[in-house]
């Protein structure tokens, strides 16, 4: 089999991946390999048509192609490799690391100092989700929905589940191509985007259902109808020839878990201390492999800002793991990033944080110190970013309340 | 008109086997599938475990025919190139009461002539299962049960029987029929008349309602059971190496934990009547209850994610037993209430199907039979994304490369549907679902498909 050698190995070479690499060898670390599973580099903004992307990195508008384009481009100017039709398929971390990758043509083992893991995240599957009902053709992602060639449809008239930014992003898909959706379902009480944007939908003559939970999904061979359930108990048949399962983020963490690293329960991906270390400290993380979900510029910035602890760890700069202290989640709080912090100076400056519901007032406290909060109704589905107090030596907490 | 020997009813499990052994005996062979393509009913979704029989009832023809079927799989599963994920099987007893019962259960393995049973205390089990909940009281250990991959074996037997002159028909149910004293004559929509001297009747959760149709009478009344399944994440299958079997009751074998041929961790079945025989729904709250069954067992499983979710109906009758009837004067062989062992057995009850018939009708046996080599799923051996040249990978979580779809597509038995290509090369049933590849897969097989994965072009909305 063929082997190869470099110094950090980048699993991912969309935004964070990309960011990642341009800033280690930036930070002279000389042998930066990137590999992608795609036959294109920049992850998920590749297939956004749309704008607004570029505006932290590069200063004008660009939409998600182009934006892509020009990271892959920064990267390879740096001095990156970039290996596309790369597919990992496991990470050994015996005394050194080494990763078993496949292409077209055939297996390889890389050998690394230092593995950075930015596979990103991808939605929430049917299956994953326990939704009850058969299992009918016409059941798939936005993702899915996306890549489709434009002269194949899987439907025309679906059911669209969710209502983040990517349930909108769908809704316009659909119309883009003829179809009508009938119906855009939410499972909450409240939409999940701020309210303002739930326009489009109106203005499209899209009705739109909250506090709704799919019963039933059914067919053969293909949807035609979903039952909903509402809080009073009522129940309705929706017809419909699909169901398009929007949001509901999760980190592609796979790699992460095969290779037995801790995965953290709030986030599905991987836990991380303040410099974006896994549990195996010769592995870093950062992008949407940590959480669900941050755009593609905050995902770019973070992987810029790991690969600077990363280069900084390299050179023998970084406080040593162990000794760390936990983030923990009280109620209501959905996760935490990072969720452990060594003692020592340095790294990330905030705590990124998700609800679970709708919260008054959320706060960081060290036993009975507060550190920082923040006042108003925090809501899920949305940012919020605590700062981060440097030199932590005892474990925070994360609390929702009004008093906190 | 053409007149086959047998026309067998029906291509899941048992009806694959069937048309294998029978073409392999000489008979001229014509098998009538109803769905778009085989093993689309009750054998699409079951446990994949190879069974020994050592629970079956002894004496039993069903014990006879998973003996037989585990042999003769064993047998040709090489020069088929089908796996076996060796892994035993544990009847664990959890209470006192399940203890008590082990005794019984371990007399009738030996009466089954499964002789390297085991008990083993609870210590031998937590150095056997390490992950497993310390509430393990006792178990016996049942080294030869294995685990398979569920469809490969199937595909195998109906591209034999193929390749010694079956003819496969799809989309092809029997609406009528008409004995005449020599032959059969089968009526179906698609593919008009076709005549056979004699008809199987492998129709799974069908038996009973083709038996009547046809004959006038049926010895039995399907009563559908469904079972729903949860596949977690292929990481919580580090967490087992043996399949965990419960202490069965009368009814059924009990929700079963185990590893699967693909590398995932599988619970299920359930157990629930049902009156529709198409209809294989999950619910939410069954599944929140088998994963709870499964954290209870295997504690580190708790936050594993979930890959897939599924549901079978298994074709029980009023009777636990095998109902398998042959009417000579009919020229019918009826084989019905083939359930969950009948993977394993399908093999041996195509054997003993074969007994019956060869008293009436023999026929002269292939010389040497044509084994046709399959692609191997399974992830403990090597798969086609470690040889060069596999173009591109489609489905990245269970690494399916295009040069596999594309056999899958072509080849004498192509897939006709994306269930059935899902089974012949595992795209879409990974972690991501299709998030990934079910775009790229509309493409692949854009006007390949008898039931397309994308609308007719031109329709309004």
């Amino acid at each position: 089999m063929n082997e190869h050698r470099c110094d950090v190995l980048i699993v991912g070479a969309g935004p964070a991946g990309l960011g990642a690499a341009a800033r280690l060898r930036e930070r002279g670390v000389s042998r930066v390999l990137v590999v992608d599973r795609e036959a294109e580099a920049g992850g998920v903004p590749r297939h956004c048509h749309h704008s607004p992307f570029g505006m932290r990195e590069f200063g004008r508008i660009l939409t998600g192609r182009g934006y892509a384009r020009r990271l892959a481009e920064r990267a390879i100017v740096a001095g990156a490799e970039i290996r596309l039709r790369t597919s990992v398929v496991s990470i050994d971390r015996d005394e050194d690391l080494s990763v078993l990758v496949t292409g077209d043509d055939g297996p390889a083992l890389i050998r690394a100092f230092r593995i950075m893991l930015a596979t990103g995240g991808r939605e929430m599957p049917r299956a994953a989700r326990l939704i009850s009902g058969e299992r009918p053709l016409g059941v798939i992602n936005t993702g899915a929905l996306q890549a489709m060639p434009p002269q194949l449809a899987a439907f025309r008239r679906p059911l669209i589940l969710g209502t983040e930014l990517v349930a909108l992003s769908a809704l316009l898909t659909c119309r883009g191509r003829g179809m009508r959706p009938v119906m855009m379902v939410e499972e909450t009480p409240y939409p999940l985007v701020r309210p303002a944007f739930m326009a489009l939908p109106r203005l499209l003559g899209v009705p739109v259902r909250y506090g709704a939970r799919v019963l039933d999904i059914r067919g053969r061979p293909r949807v035609e109808a979903v039952t909903l359930g509402f809080p009073d108990g009522s129940a309705e048949d929706i017809a419909c020839d699909g169901v398009v399962f929007a949001g509901r983020f999760t980190p592609e963490s796979a790699l992460a878990r095969i290779a037995g690293l801790d995965v953290d329960a709030g986030t599905g991906g991987p836990v991380i201390d303040q410099f974006g270390r896994c549990s195996d400290p010769r592995i870093f993380a950062a992008g949407n492999v940590l959480r669900p979900v941050e755009t593609a510029g905050w995902c770019w910035a973070e992987g810029g800002q790991i690969a600077g602890f990363m280069a900084q760890e390299l050179a023998g700069g970084l406080p040593p793991p162990g000794r760390e202290v936990a983030v923990h989640r009280g109620a209501g709080v959905a996760y935490a990033v990072p969720q452990r912090l060594v003692p020592g100076e340095g790294g990330l400056d905030s705590l990124q944080l998700r609800v679970e519901r709708p919260v008054r007032g959320l706060s960081v406290a060290a036993g009975s110190t507060i550190l920082a909060r923040v006042g108003g109704t925090a809501m899920p589905a949305r940012r919020i970013a605590l700062p981060l107090p440097s030199g932590v030596t005892e474990s925070l907490t994360v609390q929702t309340g009004p008093s906190a | 008109m053409d007149t086959a020997d047998v026309a067998v009813i029906g291509a899941g499990a048992v009806g694959c086997a069937m048309a294998r052994r029978f073409a392999l005996e000489g008979a001229r062979v014509v098998v009538l599938e109803k769905g778009a393509d085989l093993l689309s009913g009750a054998s699409k979704a079951n446990s994949a475990i190879l069974h020994t029989g050592f629970d079956a009832p002894v004496g039993s023809l069903e014990q006879a025919c998973i003996r037989d079927g585990y042999a003769e799989y064993m047998e040709l599963r090489e020069s088929m190139n089908l796996p076996v994920l060796e892994t035993g099987a544990m009847v664990v007893a959890w209470t006192p009461q399940q203890r008590d019962a082990l005794d019984g259960i371990e007399h009738q393995a030996i009466a089954n002539g499964i002789h390297d049973v085991q008990r083993l205390d609870a210590a031998e089990i937590r150095q056997r299962e390490p992950h497993l909940a310390d509430s393990a009281l006792e178990a016996l250990l049942v080294p030869r049960e294995h685990v398979i991959d569920p469809w490969s074996p199937f595909l195998a037997y109906l591209l034999q029987a193929q390749a010694h002159g079956a003819r496969i028909l799809f989309d092809a149910e029997v609406a009528s029929g008409s004995f005449d004293g020599e032959a059969w004559s089968l009526q179906t929509a698609r593919h008009g008349m076709l005549r056979a001297r004699t008809v199987i009747n492998c129709a799974g959760l069908f038996g009973d309602r083709l038996d009547r149709a046809l004959l006038g009478e049926a010895d039995f009344e399907i009563r559908p059971r469904k079972g729903q399944f949860v596949v977690f994440d292929k990481a919580a299958a580090a967490l087992l190496r043996t399949i965990i079997l419960p202490v069965p009751t009368e009814r059924t074998k009990g929700v079963v934990l185990c590893r699967t041929a693909f590398g995932n961790l599988l619970v299920g079945p359930t157990a629930e009547e049902q009156d529709d025989r198409d209809r294989a729904a999950t619910d939410e709250a069954t599944l929140r209850g088998l994963i709870g069954e499964a954290e209870a067992m295997l504690p580190a499983v708790a936050g594993m994610p979930v890959t897939a979710t599924y549901a079978g109906l298994r074709p029980a009758t009023e009777e636990k037993h095998y109902r398998i009837r042959h009417r000579p004067e009919r020229n019918w062989i009826t084989v019905g209430g083939i359930r969950s062992t009948g993977m394993t057995a399908a093999l041996g009850i195509a054997r003993y199907v074969h007994g019956l018939y060869a008293h009436t009708s023999p026929h002269r046996q292939v010389a040497t039979p044509v084994s046709p080599r399959m692609p191997n799923l399974a992830e403990h051996l090597p798969r086609d994304w470690a040889m060069p040249g596999f173009g591109e990978m489609v489905c990245h979580c269970e690494l399916v490369t295009r040069r596999e779809i594309e056999a899958a597509l072509a080849g004498p038995l192509p897939a006709r549907d994306l269930g059935g290509l899902k089974r012949r090369t595992r795209c879409t049933m990974g972690r991501c679902q299709g998030f990934g590849c079910h775009a790229r897969l509309a493409a692949l097989t854009e006007g390949r498909l008898s039931v397309p994965m994308t609308l007719p072009a031109g329709a309004e909305a």
